[in-house]
Formats: structure tokens, C-alpha cells, sequence
């Protein structure tokens, strides 16, 4: 490696590290003027808390219905876009953009409005509005992973060859084409938990208590905890995270080297 | 006894009629080759057959059974693509196993059968290799196991061999031919190389034009084609258009020169002609040594001359071509005068219809 490409990592790595220790050493001080380092009692404080468990619980829960009715609404629109009606995918990328145009206060006011007639289980509970809320803030990040998931392979072959074969659509769809845009549904699934686990803006405005809800209340009241707080919120994602990576290469270890090997 | 019947098959893209009635029957375990430039409908009417498209009108018979509706996953139709399809997620092995899941067969069975097959296509040592650890010839090899894994009605191959190289498709092909007379399964083949459509074919059916121009044996294809445009598109000719000058003799002008054609005879005086000669029919002498144009004859001058491996191509003034031998070649260089000699037994001859759909430019080096 260049010296040059050496420094610029360095750079980039205090980049990230730095807050990170800082937030660290901040987290290790005691409540008290003038106390020597370190103590784990922030840490206690935040693991014995039952409201860290419940709002991280539903974050997570959140995030996961997010994924599921991303990928059953999105990978068979794309797909189908793809395979018989690709005059229609410039539309789709051009909706798929909305959600970042529109800022997050704008949108929670529209969604209490237009879904104010719904269903209190739906309009009431973080599992009907929060979702459907977050399945659209997670469409670009699906939508854009998929489409060049579903653009790196030859869909029309793929699909007509197992048709030949005696495969329906349901089969083909499930054991050929899922299977081959693992990684680009893995990549648009991670973004999502990302954007789930820290959305704030609109748990916040429909009175929702989610995790990000939380920190903030904590932030705002404990110092020292709400440290330990972010680094454990850093480490719950990031195991979150391996553990989408792991199920999604359960079953095929060769997946990289598949798509590298790709036309 | 036929088996699989194209019965008056059309097909319209917009204003684009890519088959324009198109009528084809194939005997069972027959090798049939749909054979065209690009363009011509041949790939259009093999997806009909597999079922990946519909006709506007017209019939598709497999066994006497009208599948024109049919969905194809329920055509019992192995196909091999063009592009390279193997399942990127699935080894060598689980491909030629897909259709056999699908059909609900144990693992035993399906291993068996996946085993046998890749074994008959030479693959016996890939079996757990991935798409992606395979060359093109040996993915297109385990195509050919995965079609004939779930023991088709007709197989179906759409230009396999187009994305390999050329030593490698003459072997596969071959190969392709050995496992079909093996299996003795109905065969239609796509292709656009005629070289390829006469080595491995019982019928050839020649398209242009989203018709069949001329439908038969190889041999029959080459050695009398019934139209210009199935006389130039397999095979090289020389492309004489003449006039009758005498039906009885079968005496013909071709530019300001007499010639006679055994197969000019009994055509009216004045008609509008095409001769055709094959370039390894056309006899060259040296005209230098007092040797001039009589007969049967027509002096041109030596242009190129063109290695091609067995044969030397001459191509001369007047747009004649000669092949011959690499010795006698040399004795004919660039810009000698020469005198070819047109064997009046050996040419065709075909009226010339002011529509008649010649290759524009045919590249007398290519084929």
C-alpha cells in the first residue's frame, strides 16, 4: 500500500475512532466532580434499565417488520419491473427518490392526516403506523440496492431457463432470482435496520417510544449514562447487523466470489 | 412421422412481421436447423416453440397435440440459451438436479440422472463446481446435461455455441450432434453459422424475411439451393447475372461474353437469369502463355488472393471467386491475367425476379 493511501486511512479511521473513544472515556467517569476513572456504572445503569430493553426491543422489532415488508412488497415490483416492464423503472427510481426530497417533519404531518381514519391496532401501535411510515423512509435504500442487485444479473435467462425446466413463478422467483440478489437484499436490509434503529424525528412526532426516543430522553438527563447508552446502541446495531449477515450466508459461503464472477 | 408441426405461424412486432407464415414439420428424433442472418425470425419462432412468446396466429403441434397456449413450464421443452444461463447460485450439479425438484424426484434419482448426464456431456469431474468456475464451452456443456436432465418432447438450442470460440464450437457441436443421435431426441437449432447448420443437421430451413425461403438435407441446401438468396447465404458463389440468348443450347450473355449451361436449357429466350458456380467449380488457367478466353471462358485478373488453411480464395475482376489448391494458387499471383473457365454441367441456374432478395454484399472472404 502507498504511504499516501496509508495516511488518508488514518485519517479516516481518527475520523470515525476518535468520537468513539471520547464517547468511551466519557462513559467510564463518575457522577461526581473531581472522581477518579474509571467506573462501570454507567454501563450497570443502562443494562438494569427496563426502558433500554423495551424501546431497544421494539427498535429492533421495528426494524425487522420494516425489512420483511420491504422485501415481500419490493423484490417482486422489481423484479416484474425488470422482466416485462422496464419502460416503468425509471418511474419507480424517480418515486424511490421522494423520501429524500421530503423531510421527515413533512411526512409524519401528511401520514397523521391521511392515515387518521385507519384502524386504532394500525393507527395506534408503532406496528401499523411506524412501519408503514418506515417501510417508505427504507424504499430508495431497497429500492436502489435491489435494482442493481436485479441489474447484475441476466433476469430474462435466468428466468426463461427455469421456466423451461417446469418452474412456475412462485419457484422461480423464491429458488432462482431471490437467491441470486442475496446480497443487494442483504445490503438494502442493513440500510434499513440503520435507518430504524436511529430514526427520531418521526417516533417522536406521532408519540411513539422507540429507542432513539430514549437516548434522547437520557442525553438530556444523565450525561455519563446516555455515553454508555450510545456506545451500547453502536454495539447492538453492529451485532444486529452480523447477525443479517450471517443468516443471509447461512447458505451460500461463495456468494461474493458468485457475483465477482458474474458477466 | 411428424412430431413437432409450425403450423402458418405469424408473428407482428408493431409493423415488424417477424414470421410471416411460417410452416415447418420435424420427424421424430429428427435434427432440424433454423438457419438465417439476424433478423430473419429464426430465434422468434424457437421462442414460440418453447413458449416464451405467442403467436398472432398459427399452430405449434408437439405430438399431435396443439401446445400453442400452453404456459412453458408445462411444454416438457429443454432449452439451451445463447447466453450463458446456468443458475450462478447453484453448482454444476444442482443445475441438471432444478427440473428434476421441480418434477418432485428423490435425491438418489435425481443425483443418478444429474451424474449420468454430466457425465455424458464430459463434465463427470465439475460436478461441484459454480457457474463462475467454469469456462463458457464447459457452462454451455452443463446447459445442454440441464435440458436433458428432465427428458424433453423436443430440445431446443438458441445459437449455444455463438459466445465460444472456435475450436471449441466445432468440438461441441459435434458432441452436440453424438449425444442427440444417442438420445435420439427432436432437435430444433437455432443458429446463423451455415458452416455449423450443415455439419450437424438431418434438415436445414433457411429463413429471410420472417419466411422460410428453402427447406431440406444439407446436401440438397448446398448443392441446389432454389433461391438466390438461399444460394448465396450457404455457401460462397459466383453470381453471374446473365440473359438467355438461346433456350435450346442453353447459350447465355454475361457481360458481352457467350457461355453455355447445361441447366440454361429449355428457359425462354430474353429471360433474366442468375448462374451460379460454386468458387471450388470454377477452373483457373494462366492466360500469359497463349491461352485465350473460348468456350466456356471469361478473362479476369487475379485481385487478392486469401489463405484460408486448405484452400487459397481468388478473387478476381468481375467479381469472380476461385478456390483451389495453395500450390496452384502460387502460380497465379496478384495481377495476373487469368482465364476461368465456367464447367457448363456444374452451374445453377435461377430465373431472376426483380424482387429477389440478394445478399447486397456478400464478403467473399468470410465464409
Amino acid at each position: 500500500m502507498a504511504p499516501s493511501a496509508i495516511v488518508l486511512l488514518l485519517l479516516a479511521a481518527t475520523y470515525f475512532i476518535v468520537p468513539l473513544y471520547a464517547t468511551l472515556a466519557f462513559s467510564l467517569k463518575k457522577n461526581e466532580a473531581g472522581a477518579p476513572c474509571c467506573t462501570l456504572a454507567n454501563y450497570s445503569w443502562v443494562i438494569h434499565n427496563p426502558d433500554f430493553w423495551h424501546t431497544i426491543k421494539i427498535s429492533f422489532l421495528l426494524a425487522l417488520e420494516t425489512i420483511v415488508i420491504s422485501l415481500v412488497l419490493f423484490v417482486p415490483t422489481i423484479y416484474w419491473v425488470h422482466l416485462r416492464l422496464p419502460r416503468l423503472r425509471p418511474v419507480i427510481a424517480f418515486l424511490a427518490l421522494i423520501p429524500f426530497v421530503v423531510p421527515p417533519i413533512v411526512m409524519v404531518v401528511g401520514l397523521l392526516r391521511v392515515l387518521q381514519g385507519t384502524p386504532q391496532w394500525f393507527y395506534g401501535t408503532p406496528w401499523g403506523f411506524l412501519a408503514a411510515a418506515y417501510v417508505i423512509l427504507a424504499f430508495p435504500y431497497m429500492f436502489f440496492s435491489l435494482d442493481a442487485g436485479f441489474r447484475a444479473i441476466d433476469v430474462h435467462t435466468l428466468t426463461e431457463a427455469s421456466q423451461s425446466l417446469g418452474a412456475s413463478w412462485p419457484t422461480t422467483l423464491i429458488k432462482v432470482i431471490v437467491p441470486n440478489i442475496r446480497a443487494a437484499a442483504l445490503a438494502g436490509s442493513f440500510l434499513a435496520l440503520a435507518i430504524v434503529m436511529g430514526e427520531f424525528t418521526i417516533a417522536n412526532l406521532a408519540a411513539f417510544h422507540t429507542f432513539p426516543i430514549f437516548l434522547q430522553y437520557v442525553n438530556e438527563s444523565a450525561g455519563f449514562p446516555a455515553g454508555a447508552l450510545t456506545l451500547l446502541s453502536f454495539l447492538i446495531t453492529w451485532g444486529a447487523m452480523a447477525s443479517l449477515l450471517l443468516v443471509g450466508r447461512r447458505r451460500r459461503l461463495g456468494l461474493g466470489a458468485n457475483i465477482a464472477g458474474r458477466r | 412421422m411428424t412430431f413437432l408441426q409450425l403450423e402458418n405461424l405469424h408473428r407482428d412486432f408493431g409493423t415488424v412481421k417477424a414470421l410471416n407464415g411460417i410452416d415447418i414439420t420435424i420427424g421424430e428424433g429428427e435434427f432440424l436447423s433454423l438457419l438465417g442472418p439476424s433478423g430473419c425470425g429464426k430465434t422468434t419462432a424457437l421462442r414460440l416453440v418453447a413458449g416464451f412468446d405467442r403467436p398472432n396466429q398459427g399452430r405449434i403441434i408437439v405430438d399431435g397435440k396443439d401446445v400453442t397456449n400452453v404456459s412453458p413450464n408445462k411444454r416438457d421443452m429443454g432449452m439451451v440459451f445463447q447466453a450463458y444461463s446456468l443458475f450462478p447460485n447453484m453448482t454444476a450439479r444442482q443445475n441438471v438436479e432444478f427440473g428434476l425438484r421441480i418434477r418432485g424426484k428423490n435425491r438418489t434419482a435425481r443425483r443418478g440422472r444429474a451424474d449420468e448426464l454430466l457425465e455424458l456431456v464430459g463434465l463427470s469431474h465439475a460436478v461441484d463446481r459454480f457457474p463462475h468456475q467454469l469456462s463458457g464451452g464447459m457452462q454451455q456443456r452443463v446447459a445442454l446435461a440441464r435440458a436433458l436432465a428432465i427428458e424433453p418432447r423436443v430440445l431446443l438450442l438458441d445459437e449455444p455455441l455463438s459466445a465460444l470460440d472456435a475450436k471449441v464450437r466445432v468440438q461441441l457441436r459435434e458432441e452436440i450432434r453424438r449425444i442427440q443421435l444417442e438420445l435420439g431426441i427432436t432437435t430444433l437449432y437455432v443458429t446463423h453459422d451455415q458452416e455449423e447448420a450443415l455439419a450437424i443437421s438431418d434438415h436445414v430451413a433457411v429463413m429471410y424475411g420472417g419466411v422460410i425461403e428453402q427447406m431440406g438435407t444439407p446436401s440438397e441446401m448446398y448443392t441446389a439451393p432454389k433461391t438466390p438468396f438461399v444460394a448465396e447465404f450457404i455457401g460462397t458463389m459466383n453470381r453471374l447475372e446473365s440473359t438467355i440468348v438461346d433456350g435450346s443450347t442453353g447459350e447465355i450473355e454475361h457481360a458481352g461474353m457467350r457461355l453455355r449451361i447445361d441447366a440454361a436449357r429449355g428457359r425462354a429466350q430474353g429471360e433474366r437469369v442468375l448462374v451460379l458456380v460454386r468458387p471450388e467449380a470454377l477452373e483457373l488457367a494462366a492466360s500469359g502463355k497463349g491461352v485465350s478466353a473460348n468456350g466456356n471462358s471469361v478473362a479476369a485478373e487475379v485481385l487478392t488472393q486469401t489463405f484460408l488453411g486448405p484452400v487459397t480464395r481468388l478473387k478476381m475482376t468481375g467479381g469472380l471467386i476461385a478456390d483451389m489448391s495453395t500450390a496452384r494458387a502460387s502460380a497465379l499471383p496478384v495481377g495476373s491475367s487469368v482465364v476461368a473457365t465456367v464447367p457448363a454441367a456444374d452451374a445453377q441456374v435461377l430465373s431472376l425476379p426483380d424482387d429477389a432478395p440478394l445478399l447486397a454484399a456478400q464478403d467473399p472472404d468470410g465464409l
